[in-house]
């Protein structure tokens, strides 16, 4: 038996189960979710997948869900496509690099409804979502700016992109805001997720005199770091309290439960609508873990800045935003920057002695 | 602690997990058995031995089911290749995905699990050396394991009758059976041998350096230590100095960078590669011998009967 003709008995048994797993489930709504890693990495898809969960809970017996873990984005074309032929009718993908493949399949497939995170290209049954974490990372610097004793605050970033960038200003410009002489040290990890290189950067940190570490990488190593040497840091994606009970200040958790039940609710209600989404601390997609391992009047401060974003009364971009060789960069937005400048930012604030990798 | 000192200690916690996976590659390949698996043993030497550290609360208990796992994905990998003369990339390959696959079902019930950190032990007397003392003699076991394990290999491939034994299926299969030599029994040995280190490599990751487990961790470290092999042309002195120069690399690159010298850090990131296969080019150039693969690696063997 050649290699070709298993993978084509393979193919075939795969199909008959798939059709038999449909037929028995003709009135339920078919939920499919594309994750770029594994669910258990303790971060970004562990969070898609808690989100999942929600609407399991919520609908119950009217959805089934289906998930695809540690999916390549260079080969992921194929996965969404095999959704979206077994029958799901809304299907979630839940990373940067799944845009155009999505939105390939999408196109073939106009009777399904997509969506896709943190991209920014929409179709008749394709929305867009993602969520502001900048503002959190706004809450945390300021804490970190109350909380460093050496003046100077770490910050270990994946890879020198707008998102990553955005959360480097919004995070300085915080600490700045209560501390006019805080220095920041960005150390690039060149990688989403590879514990034991974050640590070692965390590590670099900390040798050369950073106290608060605040990370914009999947894995706790760094927090983990900063614990071992009696220093502070945040959690990223996840509540991270269990890794680093001492270390952890706070963490940025990404909550997408109440738009994934929102959007389901949605296809069941027949209200669905192609749009984009960009929900913060108000819209509950970011939440801010218990205040912890801090005085009591930096605690009542991150609440207080807290309640101002969601309210709208304040935000981390608020203009005048000066760009590191003090020119003012152009408000586009309402008194602040516009969404457009945030996505696409590639530039350092003023105060940041450092340069930025282009 | 100077802040000199606080780097070389980083950089001996990440060398390590190379050095020990990089060592027990180097016997198998010398006795002719190339295993590209070794990223794959290593992830369930990291699964296994986190999940038993945490299951019976004991760090020994954890290494030795780390040496083990590794030691059964290695059973496989000779089952395919000495049991079935199967092709050693295609076998290596497939351990590498089965490894990383399975090592995440074991794994995930202890995702978000928690331990505490291995206290180092300390040699009494000279680690009151300076700088050296707490370098060398303040680690954690697996750190003396590692240096004990380079010196034991060294002259067991070198000044050993056995070691001889092992080399000389490597170098030519077919003369060694033809010596009566008991090629396929020194070839399981050398891939068991191979899968403990990987295994140990990976309990260090998991329990040592970041002290919890998620699948994927192990994020490529084995196939550098294939690499290592490769360029430090199979010596095992030349691996402990090329797993060094990876780790000083990687660890002062992050250093640069945290110290704003203004280069890229893309570029900084290439520096670890770059500066390991520099160093052992020279390395082998000095020492004027052509880089000798054994002759026999990864070719299968199927005695005559």
């Amino acid at each position: 038996m050649s290699f070709r003709t298993i993978l084509g008995a393979l193919a075939g048994v795969t199909a008959l189960a798939l059709t038999a797993g449909t037929a028995g489930a003709q009135e339920k709504l078919k939920i499919g979710f594309i994750y770029v890693g594994p669910v258990g990495d303790y971060g970004w898809s562990h969070q898609h997948d808690v989100g999942r969960k929600a609407v399991e809970k919520a609908f119950g017996d009217k959805v089934e869900t289906t998930y695809v873990e540690s999916v390549p984005e260079a080969d992921s074309e194929r996965a969404i496509e095999q959704l979206a032929r077994t029958g799901h009718k809304l299907v979630f993908t839940t990373s940067f690099g799944f845009m155009e493949p999505t939105l390939k399949v999408a196109k073939k497939y106009p009777n399904v409804k997509f969506e896709h995170a943190t991209g920014f290209k929409r179709a008749p049954n394709l929305s867009t979502y993602a969520a502001k974490f900048h503002e959190g990372r706004y809450i945390i610097g300021q804490i970190a700016g109350k909380m460093s004793k050496t003046g100077t605050i770490g910050y270990v970033g994946a890879f020198p992109i707008p998102e990553v960038v955005a959360g480097i200003n919004s995070y300085f410009l915080g600490a700045q805001s209560v501390n006019p002489n805080i220095k920041i040290k960005v150390v690039w990890a060149n990688s989403w997720y590879d514990p034991a290189k974050e640590a070692d950067a965390a590590k670099a940190l900390l040798d050369q005199g950073v106290d608060i570490i605040a990370q914009h990488t999947d894995s706790p190593a760094p927090l983990q770091a900063a614990e071992a040497r009696g220093k502070f840091g945040f959690g990223q994606a996840s509540d991270m309290e269990q890794f680093a009970p001492k270390a952890q200040l706070t963490a940025i958790v990404d909550n997408w439960s109440d738009y994934y039940v929102a959007r389901t609710k949605a296809v069941l209600d027949g209200t669905w609508k192609s749009e984009d989404t960009w929900g913060g601390l108000a819209a509950h997609m970011v939440v801010m873990s218990p205040y912890k391992n801090m005085p009591d009047d930096v605690k009542k401060m991150a609440e207080e800045t807290e309640a101002a974003i969601k309210s709208g009364k304040t935000n981390p971009f608020k203009c005048p935003v000066l760009k590191q060789d003090g020119t003012e960069v152009e408000c586009k937005g309402n008194g602040a920057l516009s969404d457009e400048q945030i996505l696409g930012m590639n530039f350092y604030v003023k105060g940041i002695d450092d340069k930025l990798p282009q | 602690m100077t802040t000199f000192e606080a780097i070389l200690l980083t950089i001996v916690t990440a060398s390590t997990p190379l050095l020990i996976a990089a060592l027990g590659e180097l016997v198998t390949e010398r006795s002719g058995v190339l295993n590209l698996g070794v990223e794959g043993m290593m992830a369930m030497g990291a699964a296994c031995s986190f999940a038993a550290a945490v299951t019976f609360d004991s760090t020994i208990l954890g290494v030795g089911a780390g040496m083990l796992a590794g030691m059964a994905m290695a059973v496989i990998f000779a089952l395919a290749v000495l049991g079935f003369a199967a092709n050693q990339v295609g076998s290596g390959l497939a351990l590498t995905i089965l490894g990383l696959g399975l090592s995440g079902l074991i794994g995930a019930p202890f995702v978000g699990a928690r331990r505490n950190p291995v206290e180092p032990l300390s040699v009494p007397v000279l680690s009151d050396i300076p700088i050296v003392g707490r370098l060398f003699f303040e680690q954690d076991l697996f750190v003396y394991v590692s240096f004990l394990l380079t010196v034991g290999v060294a002259l067991y491939l070198g000044r050993s009758r056995a070691g001889l034994t092992l080399r000389s299926i490597g170098e030519n299969h077919v003369s060694a059976h033809g010596l009566g030599l008991p090629v396929l029994r020194v070839r399981l040995l050398a891939i068991l041998f191979g899968g403990a280190c990987a295994g140990l490599a990976g309990a260090y990751l998991s329990l040592v350096y970041t002290r919890f487990w998620s699948p994927g961790m192990t994020a490529g470290r084995g196939w550098i230590a294939l690499a290592l092999v490769v360029f430090a042309a199979w010596r095992p002195g030349w691996v402990l100095v090329g797993a060094y120069i990876f780790g000083a690399a990687t660890v002062l690159q992050l250093h640069a960078q945290a110290a704003q010298f203004g280069v890229p850090s893309q570029l900084l990131s290439a520096v670890p590669y770059l500066a390991t296969i520099l160093a052992l080019l020279l390395l082998s150039l000095r020492h004027g011998r052509a880089i000798g693969a054994p002759g026999s690696l990864g070719a299968p063997f199927v005695p005559d009967r």
